[in-house]
């Protein structure tokens, strides 16, 4: 048996990191390994899968089983992976152009399954590995070398997509922001069933500062709004902004300007997910004014388990297979 | 109904006599909804359980339910009972049991001159006459005088026989099916009891519907008995097969069994993820009824998906297989070079239909081979298989379970149509003795105190197995060019060369590890006939009829495809002349040809029907005296 006294070198593999220098991927990769180190899994039982792109090099620097798949199409391998065997920590490492354009499809389904999974989306509004295209989550207008008079296509934001597809843990975080990431992390790999989460992460060679309204030093602190359950949502220096939500829609107001009864307090376990849909389109951009934290955490039946559950009931029902038995079953005659 | 070879006089007397056949094609046609499918399927049950050797062949529209009445949605099911052993369903039916004018006016061009006819007369109204395209009723006009007719009112006969049976509305014409069946058991002299007992099963909670159709099956059989529908009923008695236990089995059924027989001779959990496509669907059917076997089926959201999870449970150590059709064999290409990259056993299952594009998805055709082995970016060879028959789809997947954990490799099946949805007798295997295939995983580390990923075993050149849960052998694979030994990712050019190499001489060798081609026949014959897939009992039939003229010819039948068996180079050399018959434009004839030079000539028929044995024992023939 493994003892679990791990250090974050533990969690970091033999091979050169090969990021750009400066790039939000390294910081999210010592947050990753870092948590490792702590989340009480042996590595053995530890698995990440990833597409293609740069984030989805991810896999190769984790001294854990990993596998680099196809572009798009880890939430797929990685439920294959975690049905197979459910007692794994499974975790899906993506970009905004592998999980939300190409493997669009497989995303979705696999939240609304709700397979335990734990995807880390690094979504930084551009293509990275091909050099510089727009992405699913760029703006409108974004000048890129595909989009030379600017982009005409209206971008996707992540955490409604995934509150529409029904995901039963959703939350946002910042690559700068360890201690944050680091926390999100562990509510995740704590949730049963597929967490998704949303990583701001600049990409310093073609995007760079994409994300300054939340990682400035002076602009961060007027534009995180930060979730805290059992917390009224108030944000700004001196909190003097706060967020109410009336008629499904959320809006940010001066906090002096309301009853502070009015103030939405925040709940991630909200089984309906209304509140956080409307939490989730106060910002579709992060140019100001964005929620930062976990969006939903909630429990329903988990696709893996409910397989096994399955197999075990009608086992147990029926007793195990004989395969003898099987292919004599739509009746038999003798030849003598 | 001169059906037979061994046809004996009829007693000149009133009463209808038993005539002995040694085989009788029949084939049921109507509309979709008319329960051809489910007449066809009791009679051939009825006839397996007699003791009868058989094959069948059903065919029906891809719609649901097309118009009522028209040809495009006939439906029908062909089946060959005999007293020997058969290899087809047969080419031209002795009878035909018609529905309406749509089943007869698109089927009558098949059944054999002075061929028995047997039709629902109600049908056969103006509506339906129009809709099928007849201007005059063919009942009426002489136009099948030439055959011998029997005509039943089947409508009102079964409402008759229906009426103290508890069902009613729409439900009442439900039955005539079982008319029909019970005027063809009483023809034929079949057993009612596995019809009987079957709809006692089925039926169990409908006791309305089950007296229903026994009415109706009984009724049928009264009619042809008490109107002397023809002047003698036949016999075909039971076939001398190998002693053994026997069921009927059809390919889609054996390829899941086989599935699940391969994971108990690998000793490992079996996991099926798949999309549901026509004519492959039937196999997660089955799969998912077999969960107390282990088996975890996942229907994913798509063809990508369908192997994606298939993939990844191979990584976690499942036999781990993925079934489809033709255009998700198309999506599943990209994936399945990754399991090449990766080295990880997968079983890809493409049951062949029409295509290109969606292009006739309830038809058999053997146009994926070319795919099969080289439909893929880049130099990526893998183990291609043919099923030739519904019970082989058994053997042949547990031979692509070995294949595939031996060497380490994603191994295509090939099915189609005619095998997935046709029906054999198969002599039941003794479980007990199937082969073991398990592949042991890898435990500890390979090489001093490290573990290796992609360190080769000598002999085959497979890599380790290590799953995921197993200390101390974290490590990484992916689609990126692999290191030798390391599996890190490389971009070193000569140890691409190396492993594309490498990769290609691990399936080349395979070549040394399958059973040699064997021939059938005589062996300083002149002609070869070589086929692959479901051709494999028309060509054989054929064959047989060539050599009972006493013409010498030599027929050899490939399972292997990719590589070929190591003696197929020697074989195709000795003879004077190949012939390939194929449901394509000559895709294995492409093969022979590069693999060898030799001029092998082609047979290629691609109009969505199987070969009859009577065109390929004519082109033999042409070829013998040319």
């Amino acid at each position: 048996m493994t003892t679990l006294n791990y250090k974050r070198a533990d969690f970091q593999s033999d091979q050169e990191v090969k990021w750009c220098p400066g790039c939000g991927d390294y910081t999210i990769l010592a947050s990753v390994q870092a948590y490792m180190a702590e989340m009480g899994v042996a590595r053995e039982d530890v698995v990440f899968v990833s597409g293609i792109g740069c984030s989805s090099r991810f896999p190769y620097y984790m001294n854990t089983y990993g596998m680099h798949s196809i572009h798009g199409r880890a939430p797929a391998i990685a439920s294959g992976v975690v049905t197979a065997n459910p007692d794994l920590s499974v975790w899906v490492v993506t970009g905004d152009g592998d999980a939300l354009s190409i493997g669009g499809n497989h995303l979705i389904h696999a939240l609304r399954r709700n397979v335990n999974l734990k995807i880390l989306l690094f979504n930084n509004q551009i293509y990275g590995l091909t050099k510089g295209q727009y992405s699913p989550t760029s703006e409108v207008g974004k000048t890129t070398k595909s989009t030379p008079l600017g982009s005409i296509d209206h971008p996707f934001n992540p955490v409604s997509l995934a509150l529409g597809a029904d995901a039963s843990f959703v939350a946002r975080t910042i690559d700068m922001d360890r201690k944050h990431t680091m926390e999100i992390l562990r509510r995740a790999h704590e949730h049963e069933g597929t967490a998704l989460i949303e990583i701001y992460q600049n990409c310093n060679v073609f995007n760079d500062k994409a994300f300054l309204a939340l990682t400035g030093k002076d602009e961060r602190v007027h534009n995180q709004i930060r979730m805290e359950d059992g917390e009224p949502i108030i944000f700004g220096p001196e909190g003097e902004k706060a967020v109410v939500i009336e008629s499904g829609v959320a809006r940010i107001v001066d906090t002096a300007s309301v009853d502070p009864s009015d103030i939405h307090v925040h709940d991630s376990r909200e089984v309906n997910p209304s509140m956080a849909f409307a939490l989730s389109r106060i910002s579709s951009h992060p140019d100001g004014p964005t929620p930062i934290g976990i969006f939903r955490d909630i429990n329903r039946p988990v696709y893996d388990q409910e397989m096994a559950r399955q197999i075990e009931a009608v086992t147990e029902k029926r007793g195990p297979g004989d395969l003898q038995t099987l292919i004599g079953s739509q009746g038999t005659w003798t030849v003598e | 109904m001169s059906v037979s070879e061994k046809t004996v006089t009829r007693p000149a007397n009133e009463t209808p006599d038993q005539e002995e056949l040694d085989k009788v094609i029949i084939r049921f046609v109507g509309d979709s909804g008319d329960g051809m499918q489910l007449a066809g399927t009791r009679f051939t049950d009825a006839s397996a359980a007699f003791g009868n050797d058989l094959a069948t062949f059903p065919s029906f529209p891809a719609e649901i339910r097309a118009p009522a009445g028209t040809v495009g949605g006939v439906s029908s099911f062909q089946v060959q009972i005999a007293d020997f052993d058969i290899l087809t369903p047969g080419d031209e039916p002795d009878v035909l049991v018609a529905m309406n004018p749509a089943g007869l006016i698109s089927n009558l061009k098949d059944v054999r001159p002075n061929g028995t006819i047997v039709v629902n007369s109600e049908a056969f109204i103006e509506r339906n006459l129009h809709r099928a395209g007849y201007e005059k009723n063919p009942l009426e006009d002489g136009s099948l005088d030439s055959y011998r007719i029997i005509s039943a009112p089947m409508e009102t006969l079964t409402k008759e026989a229906v009426k103290e049976s508890g069902v009613t509305g729409r439900e009442v014409l439900r039955s005539k099916n079982f008319f029909a069946l019970g005027l063809m058991a009483w023809l034929f002299n079949r057993p009612m009891d596995p019809t009987t007992e079957w709809l006692e099963k089925k039926f169990s909670k409908r006791p309305d519907v089950l007296n229903a159709n026994l009415a109706a099956l009984k009724a049928g059989w009264n009619f042809g008995l008490t109107t002397d529908a023809a002047p003698t009923t036949y016999t075909v008695k039971p076939a001398k097969l190998e002693p053994g236990t026997y069921t009927n089995v059809t390919g889609n059924t054996a390829m899941a069994w086989g599935a699940i027989a391969a994971g108990q001779a690998a000793k490992l959990p079996v996991f099926y993820g798949t999309y549901p496509i026509t004519p492959a669907s039937d196999i997660l059917h089955e799969l998912s009824r077999h969960k107390n076997f282990g088996v975890k089926t996942f229907q994913a959201e798509d063809e990508i998906g369908g192997i994606g999870v298939a993939v990844g449970a191979a990584f976690t150590g499942h036999l781990s297989f993925t079934g489809t059709s033709g255009p998700g064999l198309a999506l599943k290409s990209e994936t399945i070079s990754l399991a090449l990259m990766t080295e990880l056993p997968l079983i890809i299952i493409n049951v062949q239909r029409g295509g290109p594009s969606t292009g006739l998805p309830t038809k058999p055709e053997q146009a994926d081979l070319l795919f099969a082995i080289f439909g893929r970016h880049g130099e990526a060879p893998m183990p291609v298989l043919a099923a030739q028959s519904p019970s082989d789809a058994f053997d042949i997947t547990i031979e692509a379970a070995r294949i595939a954990l031996k060497y380490m490799t994603p191994v295509i099946v090939l099915s189609d149509n005619s095998i997935a949805t046709g029906s054999e007798p198969w002599n039941l295997p003794d479980v007990s003795t199937l082969p073991d295939i398990s592949k042991p995983y890898q435990m500890g580390p390979n090489s001093g105190d490290e573990y290796l990923p992609y360190l080769r075993d000598p002999q085959t050149f497979a890599r380790s197995w290590a799953i995921p849960g197993t200390p101390g052998l974290e490590h990484r694979i992916g689609g990126l060019e692999k290191q030798e030994v390391t599996g890190n990712v490389s971009y070193d050019p000569g140890n691409h060369q190396l492993m594309i190499d490498t990769r290609a001489w691990k399936i080349a060798n395979i070549a040394n590890d399958i059973p040699p081609v064997e021939i059938d026949g005589d062996p300083k014959a002149k002609l070869l006939v070589l086929g692959w897939g479901s051709t494999y009992g028309v060509i054989k039939g054929a064959v047989r009829r060539v050599q009972k003229r006493g013409l010498p010819v030599a027929t050899a039948h490939l399972r292997h495809l990719n590589p070929f068996p190591a003696n197929l180079g020697e074989i195709v050399h000795s003879y004077e002349k190949v012939l390939i018959p194929e449901m394509n434009m000559g895709q294995l004839r492409h093969l022979i040809r590069a693999e060898y030079l030799v001029p092998a000539i082609g047979y290629n028929k691609v109009s969505a029907e199987p070969f009859k044995v009577r065109e390929i024992e004519n082109r033999i023939l042409e070829l013998i005296e040319s």
